[in-house]
């Protein structure tokens, strides 16, 4: 393989989970990533040095855990491009960060008749609650669908992009197909009518140079635990304008100015969106899963993950019966492959490379609109990370071709019969 | 199961012929006629789908048939399931039902479960358990509907 790979050498042992079992091919980091020792270790030292309730005590204990957790918010902005820092509101992920928009954005801006256009590629954390907010009001909800090699299709956007269209909500990358979707030509087309432009970052973040101010995007969503960091951490950077318009998501403590008997006033971003007490240790994994990131470097990540899809591509139209879903190129997919063998059903072959140690995800993969579309009820998903390699791909190739020749009868399984 | 030989083993019987074999060629699959009950049921973390039919006649299941969509486990669990509940009560249906989950629980093939003792592979994968209850369930929601006919 290329010299790409090289750059990646020997990074599993970084990864105390891998590295305590090699014969383990993990291939379901679209699911959530491995985390590094580094990121395992700052919590760790968060706990064992700084531990206290940010924002709450005039000790110096607390002063450490509010640095800490403001420390981690600039670093998270900076890697993913955004220059105000207050505008990157933490929440316990994708999903959360999506439910504050429509709520803390959506319930005051968006009203019967108003229009909000997603896509086919969603994932139901970027379906669901503008589904539901759509039918709470009356407003419309609208789905553009895909061209045949699983891209949005943006002849069919451009049209359903109306005067009375407030929002598009998009995935920068699908978490079923792959498929990268070109941000700034939707984010022109809403611009053009003066919606507003939601781009869901959750499988992108992780695996792509995300410059926050450059997209255009009047939101970004995130999830910690996709990308080398703890779960239960996450977020969502909104552009300024956008954002001081929006009602708080929930009420408590920390987002409150001034609570008089009948009613209260809101404390200023980050801090109006951070209702309680914020997970300070998964804030401070995350800036160390961001700084490890950039250790690597996200062009050369890309590059790692470019040059292993394209190789398991090619492997994968080698075995006889494997149907490959959406983008053909390696240039238009992050490292997400979608396949069916044959008449295998999906969560049989799960079963069936499970025991050489392989893990795919198996099923609709929170997708399934998409799913409907393509007429699937599941598919088989392989997805790469920093520390897979080709000999993955090649041990995911060997175990299909076993579960192949088992399925159709080429193994001989009578003298285990247990019937 | 640890040894990558067990495991192996494990896949060998859960996977076995007979099993497979039910899975191509299913029996028992398509509409029944003068359907006396019916229930679907759906798994929607897979999308398993299955639906059953049953015809009872005199307190005994006189045809029994389903329909659906799914893996392996599910699909021959239904075919072989369809054959094995004709010519019984409701309530021999339960007792079937209580002993194939304490083989699911056990591992141990039961002989009173017929074909459906192939099963006892299944066992060995937890995270399958669901796939070979989906039809009990479509079954005991079939004959409720035809008791209270």
């Amino acid at each position: 393989m290329t010299s790409q790979h090289a750059a990646f050498n020997g990074i599993r042992s970084d990864f105390p989970l891998l590295a305590a079992d090699p014969g383990l091919v993990y291939l379901d980091s679209a699911a959530t990533s491995q985390k590094p020792r580094a990121v395992l270790d700052a919590v760790r030292h968060y706990y064992e040095t700084a531990n206290a309730n940010p924002h709450r005590g005039a000790y110096k204990l607390s002063g450490a855990a509010t640095d800490a957790y403001h420390g981690a918010r600039s670093e998270v902005a900076r890697f993913l491009g955004a220059a105000d820092v207050d505008s990157l509101l933490f929440t316990r992920g994708t999903t959360e960060a999506i439910n504050l928009l429509a709520t803390g954005w959506g319930v005051p801006h968006i009203h019967r008749g108003d229009r909000i256009v997603v896509t086919r590629l969603e994932h139901h954390a970027n379906f669901v609650p503008w589904q539901q907010l759509a039918r709470a009001v009356g407003a419309e909800f609208r789905i553009c669908e895909l061209t045949r090699d699983g891209h949005v299709d943006l002849d069919q956007l451009r049209l359903l992009v109306t005067a009375n269209t407030k929002l598009v909500a998009f995935g920068h990358v699908s978490n079923a197909l792959g498929t990268m979707n070109d941000v700034r030509e939707i984010v022109k087309i809403a611009h053009a009518i003066g919606a507003v432009a939601f781009c869901d970052g959750a499988q992108a973040a992780p695996h792509l140079r995300v410059a926050f101010d450059d997209l255009g995007v009047d939101a970004y969503s995130f999830s910690g635990h996709k990308m080398l960091g703890p779960m239960g951490i996450g977020g969502v950077i909104v552009r300024r304008r956008v954002l001081e318009t929006m009602h708080p998501y929930q009420f408590g403590g920390d987002m409150i100015e001034f609570v008089f008997d009948g009613d209260s006033t809101w404390n200023v971003s980050p801090h109006k969106f951070e209702a309680g007490t914020p997970n300070v240790e998964g804030a401070v994994g995350l800036a160390a899963a961001v700084r490890y990131l950039e250790s690597l470097g996200m062009d050369a990540v890309r590059a790692h993950e470019k040059s292993l899809t394209q190789y398991a591509m090619a492997q994968l139209v080698g075995v006889e019966g494997l149907h490959v879903y959406g983008p053909a190129s390696a240039d238009e997919r992050s490292g997400v492959v979608s396949f069916t063998l044959g008449d295998i059903h999906p969560h049989d072959l799960s079963t069936m490379l499970d025991v050489d140690g392989v893990c795919v995800r198996a099923g609709h993969h929170c997708a399934q609109p998409l799913m409907r579309a393509l007429h699937q009820s599941a598919t088989v998903r392989a997805s790469f990370y920093v520390y897979n390699t080709p000999a993955d791909v090649d041990a995911l190739v060997a175990s299909l071709r076993k579960a192949k020749a088992r399925f159709h009868g080429a193994l001989e399984t009578s003298d285990v019969l247990a019937g | 199961m640890s040894s990558p030989a067990d495991q192996s083993a494990g896949l060998a019987a859960l996977y076995q012929e007979r099993i497979l074999e039910h899975y191509r060629r299913p029996r028992h699959k398509g509409a029944l006629d003068r359907a006396t009950g019916s229930h679907g049921e759906k798994n929607p973390l897979c999308g398993d789908d299955v639906a059953v039919a049953v015809r009872v006649e005199g307190g005994r299941v006189d045809a029994a048939c389903y329909t659906g969509t799914g893996c392996s486990i599910m699909q021959a669990t239904a075919s072989m399931l369809m054959d094995l509940v004709h010519g019984r009560t409701a309530e021999e249906v339960e007792v079937l039902a209580r002993r194939f989950d304490e083989m699911l629980a056990s591992g141990e093939s039961d002989a009173s479960l017929g074909e459906l003792g192939a099963l006892a592979g299944v066992a060995a994968f937890p995270a399958r358990h669901k796939c070979a209850r989906l039809p009990w369930k479509a079954l005991s929601g079939a004959l409720e509907q035809s008791r209270g006919r």
